[in-house]
């Protein structure tokens, strides 16, 4: 039997785990476009929500994406990230808007954490929920997984906010079927995951069956780093290393991105799909886990942002 | 390589996370970093074991008292198969999380304690999977070590069960030996029960078969969305996006669209990657079809002879997740394949003992974690079919007027 989605058919009537949860995640995103009046789509740069995109492109073709994408602008951008961006949104099309953090800072809105090198990681949620009520978002797609972390296990794919923003883990509406539930009332929106059944590896192999663009952090380079709390930061206009911590030359690639003042890279010659997901099968660590220091904080660090509003 | 989803229930004596903890191990699911967590919040509790549990517990609460309180979903692989793990808690105050994991599982995993026996807890565990109609039913006899992997406390147990699931309705049931703790029959075959003819946990979870429990027969797919492209190249173009829910659907099928009752046929199905030869479950897909008329979301297209139950007048096993409870005359939001209606109780027909079957026609209220059997009458008619002939277009949630959060959940029996 032959259809034109490579690797689709395995035997006869059957998809491949990729197309199974592919047609999931498009069921979904087509799904909220159809019962919401504004969803907006979060557009980090980062792999997940590159593959948020081209699902979202897959729902509605040959139609253009029905909704705008948010990019959530820390100012702390790896500049790689930002080109990528900007690249990817006129490439198809697509309405970008910028929501800064930087701005909310100068507006009094949110205010910088004090030290060295502050991140900016947490003030993310202010602008963001700023974001959502200036512009009457009622649904926003998240490339959120399962896997990532044990909070986001026990997330739904609609995931309700009340009217501060705030997600409350312990009264979620049930998830049946592939039923999904979101009704809302004003004020209130819904979070929505449509890769939560995705992992790290599906999303590799999705990336190389699908031979997606990706910014160029993600592959081996050469960069000037140094170690702080167990991992690689890459110096750079945000990050600075303190006494003792020495800067060398490292072949590293990044598993996440985020901001560059929490993101940390991993040693690894992997330069291509191919390699990338060798290594990622190879892998004792979780992506997370591994290059994340705003998950570190505690045992809970990522429940706690998530009830405040946090993607 | 294929997707099994399965589900699994059970409390904090049976094993059941000291085997999930297993297979996520031997498969190399678990990470160092996330197993360096759990030994070390297992020090500081003063555990003398590491208490597998805490990778699945992910929420603050849930470590605080110790509980699975919700469902988590666990991801693991092996070269044969892609797994997704429903992990529910298995007390009945939890029979609404089970009944969610359940709702989407191909198979459902119950765990027996061999020094146990079937207790209540086995029989509502395989009471929810055939009420959900999960297609496959694994009994893991856990345990078999404490029993001296005794083959007839294995039998006695197998007995037991199945005079029980002769009770309900349950296609394909299989039973293993098992010893989460030792390994035996976990991953490979034990050499501690010759007795035992079958195959490993493992084996059977990446080689069960699945490919045949969709319905390939009856042709459906509700409208999600229309695709009219404001572009020149697409001018006249008009696409009906959906997932198919049921049967094949292929190019020049005459197809009969509801509610309106008209006949056509399908010029093409389209995806991202240009057109397909058949649709089949679980596709999401873009018809376009022959002559142009009114089609909007919420619309079904079927066969001409092949058509789902139309109805407002429904009859459905329903199950209560929240605390105000369902009474008749109740109105409620309902949710069916796309579209919402509003709802009315006509009827609550008795209320099932998920703990023994017992039916109870006296009862008036469906309380949190019941079930039972409802009329119920729709503002507009449903395309259905009976929920044990398509699990897609046989079930709907129940959504609170006031609060919106989803209060129900509904599986459609064929019309009286």
């Amino acid at each position: 039997m032959e259809t034109s989605q490579s690797g689709a058919v395995q035997g006869q009537y059957q998809l491949s785990h990729l197309r199974a949860i592919e047609a999931q995640s498009i069921h979904i995103i087509r799904e909220v476009a159809a019962e919401f009046e504004r969803p907006v789509l979060l557009f980090s740069g980062g792999k997940d929500s590159v593959i948020m995109l081209r699902l979202a492109q897959k729902a509605f073709a040959p139609g253009r994406i029905p909704f705008p994408v948010m990019h959530i602008d820390t100012g702390h951008n790896f500049p790689e990230v930002l080109e990528f961006r900007d690249r990817m949104v006129a490439d198809l099309g697509a309405t970008l808007v910028v929501a800064s953090v930087q701005e909310s800072i100068d507006a009094g809105r949110s205010t910088e954490e004090t030290g060295t090198d502050p991140s900016r990681n947490r003030l993310q949620t202010r602008t963001l929920l700023d974001a959502i009520t200036d512009q009457k978002f009622d649904a926003v797609f998240g490339g959120a997984r399962r896997d990532e972390e044990k909070a986001r296990a026990k997330e739904r794919v609609y995931s309700f906010r009340d009217e501060f923003g705030q997600w409350d883990p312990k009264n979620q509406r049930p998830e049946l079927w592939s039923l999904y539930n979101g009704r809302h009332h004003g004020g209130e929106h819904i979070r929505v995951f449509p890769i939560s059944d995705w992992t790290e590896l599906d999303v590799w192999q999705y990336i190389g069956e699908e031979n997606l663009d990706l910014p160029t952090i993600y592959y081996s380079h050469q960069r000037e780093v140094f170690v702080r709390d167990g991992m690689l930061i890459s110096t750079g206009p945000y990050v600075h290393p303190r006494a003792g911590e020495e800067v060398f030359e490292e072949t590293v690639r990044y598993r996440t991105v985020g901001d560059m003042t929490c993101t940390g890279a991993v040693e690894s010659t992997a330069s291509t799909v191919e390699e990338i997901i060798i290594e990622v099968a190879a892998s004792r660590l979780t992506e997370r886990g591994a290059t994340r220091a705003d998950d570190r904080v505690s045992e809970a660090a990522m429940e706690d942002r998530k009830r405040e509003g946090y993607f | 390589m294929e997707l099994l989803r399965f589900a699994t229930a059970g409390s904090v004596d049976d094993g059941k996370s000291t085997l999930i903890g297993r297979l996520l191990y031997d498969s190399k699911a678990i990470f160092e970093d996330q197993l360096e967590a759990v030994e070390r919040v297992s020090i500081q509790r003063g555990n003398d074991y590491t208490d597998l549990a805490l990778l699945t517990d992910g929420l603050r609460a849930e470590r605080e008292q110790g509980i699975t309180i919700d469902v988590a979903y666990r991801y693991f692989a092996t070269p044969a198969r892609k797994f997704i793990i429903a992990d529910t808690p298995g007390h009945v105050q939890y029979t609404r999380n089970m009944v969610t994991g359940n709702s989407t599982a191909d198979l459902t995993m119950v765990l027996v304690d061999a020094r146990m026996g079937i207790v209540e807890q086995t029989r509502r565990h395989a009471f929810l999977a055939s009420l959900l109609r999960v297609p496959h039913l694994l009994v893991c006899i856990n345990k078999m070590d404490l029993v001296n992997y005794d083959q007839e406390v294995f039998d006695r147990i197998c007995a037991e069960f199945t005079a029980f699931a002769s009770r309900l309705d349950v296609a394909d049931l299989t039973f293993i030996p098992i010893s989460a703790l030792k390994g035996d029959n976990v991953v490979t075959r034990s050499t501690n029960m010759d007795w035992y003819q079958g195959t490993s946990l493992l084996h059977h979870l990446e080689t069960v078969y699945i490919a045949s429990d969709r319905n390939l027969i009856d042709p459906r797919m509700p409208v999600q969305w229309v695709v009219r492209p404001h572009a020149a190249e697409y001018h006249d173009y008009r696409g009906y996006a959906g997932r198919i829910d049921g049967g094949v659907f292929r190019p020049g099928d005459e197809v009969l669209i509801l509610p309106s009752g008209l006949t056509t046929t399908i010029a093409g199905i389209d995806t991202f990657e240009g057109p397909v030869e058949e649709a089949f479950a679980p596709m999401s897909v873009t018809m376009r079809l022959a002559d142009n008329i009114d089609i909007s979301r919420g619309d079904m297209i079927c066969r001409p002879h092949n058509k789902p139950v139309v109805g407002q007048d429904l009859e459905a096993m329903v199950c209560w997740m929240t605390d105000k409870p369902l009474k008749v005359g109740d109105f409620m939001m309902l949710k069916h394949t796309t579209r919402w209606v509003k709802a009315v109780v006509r009827d609550l027909h008795y209320r099932l003992d998920v703990n023994t079957l017992h039916r109870d026609e006296g009862a008036t209220t469906l309380t949190l974690n019941e079930v039972g059997r409802v009329a119920l009458r729709v503002t507009q008619p449903l395309f259905y079919d009976p929920y044990r002939r398509n699990r897609q277009t046989g079930s709907f949630i129940l959504a609170d007027e006031g609060s919106n959060i989803t209060a129900g959940a509904g599986m459609l029996l064929r019309p009286n």
